[in-house]
């Protein structure tokens, strides 16, 4: 049974709290955890702000589907996918993604396949702020070909 | 009644996030309902026609043409770009 832990915040989160949260399971061997920050750059222009929007409600249940597949793709004790939305600025956390697993490999296949499929399933978008005005984040192929290369392969779990 | 909503830049360039058709205006279809959509002009249109536009059906996306029912909540979005 994999304790699965879900929030879309505005406010910060503390990631040694989180990986304490998932190290509460004397089963646990290994802690795999991913932090995303805000950069002050992208595409060349500086970003001084990022807004965040999402769906209420099905973002939510958005992330948990994406814990339960990577809870059914490896053996996992825990999972814990914390997102932020509103108004950022750089250096901010923006996402934080943890994984308990008895052996390390699991842990880092589940956190890395939660990042790539939360870029292209769950309902979050971002618009920044840059010298030149607002503008919406486009999707990118490197993330959608990221989330492809899990369907390739095959769904047993370990 | 259907509640349809719009998300991110499809809010701002329709200047609308929520629409709610009442039942003599539901259509049967999600496929209708595009049309239905497009005819309020370009920019509708230019939505619902985009191959990108994503929809979800009460919070679950979905690619598939569905029926609708009373109740049902549709959302039109573009590509999502968290993480």
């Amino acid at each position: 049974m994999t304790a699965v832990h879900i929030s879309v915040q505005t406010r910060d989160f503390d990631p040694a709290r989180e990986q304490a949260r998932l190290s509460d399971n004397a089963a646990v061997g290994g802690i795999v955890t991913f932090t995303g920050l805000v950069r002050d750059n992208n595409l060349d222009d500086n970003v001084s702000g990022l807004y965040l929007e999402h769906y209420p409600g099905m973002t939510e249940s958005a992330l948990q589907a994406i814990a339960e597949e990577a809870s059914e793709r490896w053996s996992l004790y825990g999972v814990s996918i914390i997102h932020r939305v509103g108004q950022l600025h750089p250096t901010d956390r923006i996402v934080f993604v943890g994984t308990a697993s008895a052996h390390r490999q699991d842990a880092f296949a589940a956190c890395d396949f939660i990042m790539d499929y939360l870029k292209t399933r769950a309902p979050f978008w971002k618009k920044e702020t840059t010298p030149e005005g607002d503008r919406w984040i486009e999707e990118r192929q490197s993330d959608k070909d990221a989330a492809q290369r899990w369907e390739d392969r095959c769904k047993v779990k370990r | 009644m259907i509640k349809v909503l719009f998300f991110a830049s499809y809010r701002e360039q329709l200047n609308c996030n929520e629409l709610v058709l009442s039942p003599e205006d539901q259509p049967p279809t999600l496929s209708a309902l595009r049309g239905q959509l497009s005819e309020k002009g370009d920019d509708w249109r230019e939505i619902m026609e985009d191959g990108r536009t994503l929809v979800a059906l009460n919070k679950t996306m979905t690619r598939r043409d569905a029926d609708l029912k009373d109740g049902d909540e549709v959302a039109f979005f573009p590509p999502v770009t968290g993480g």
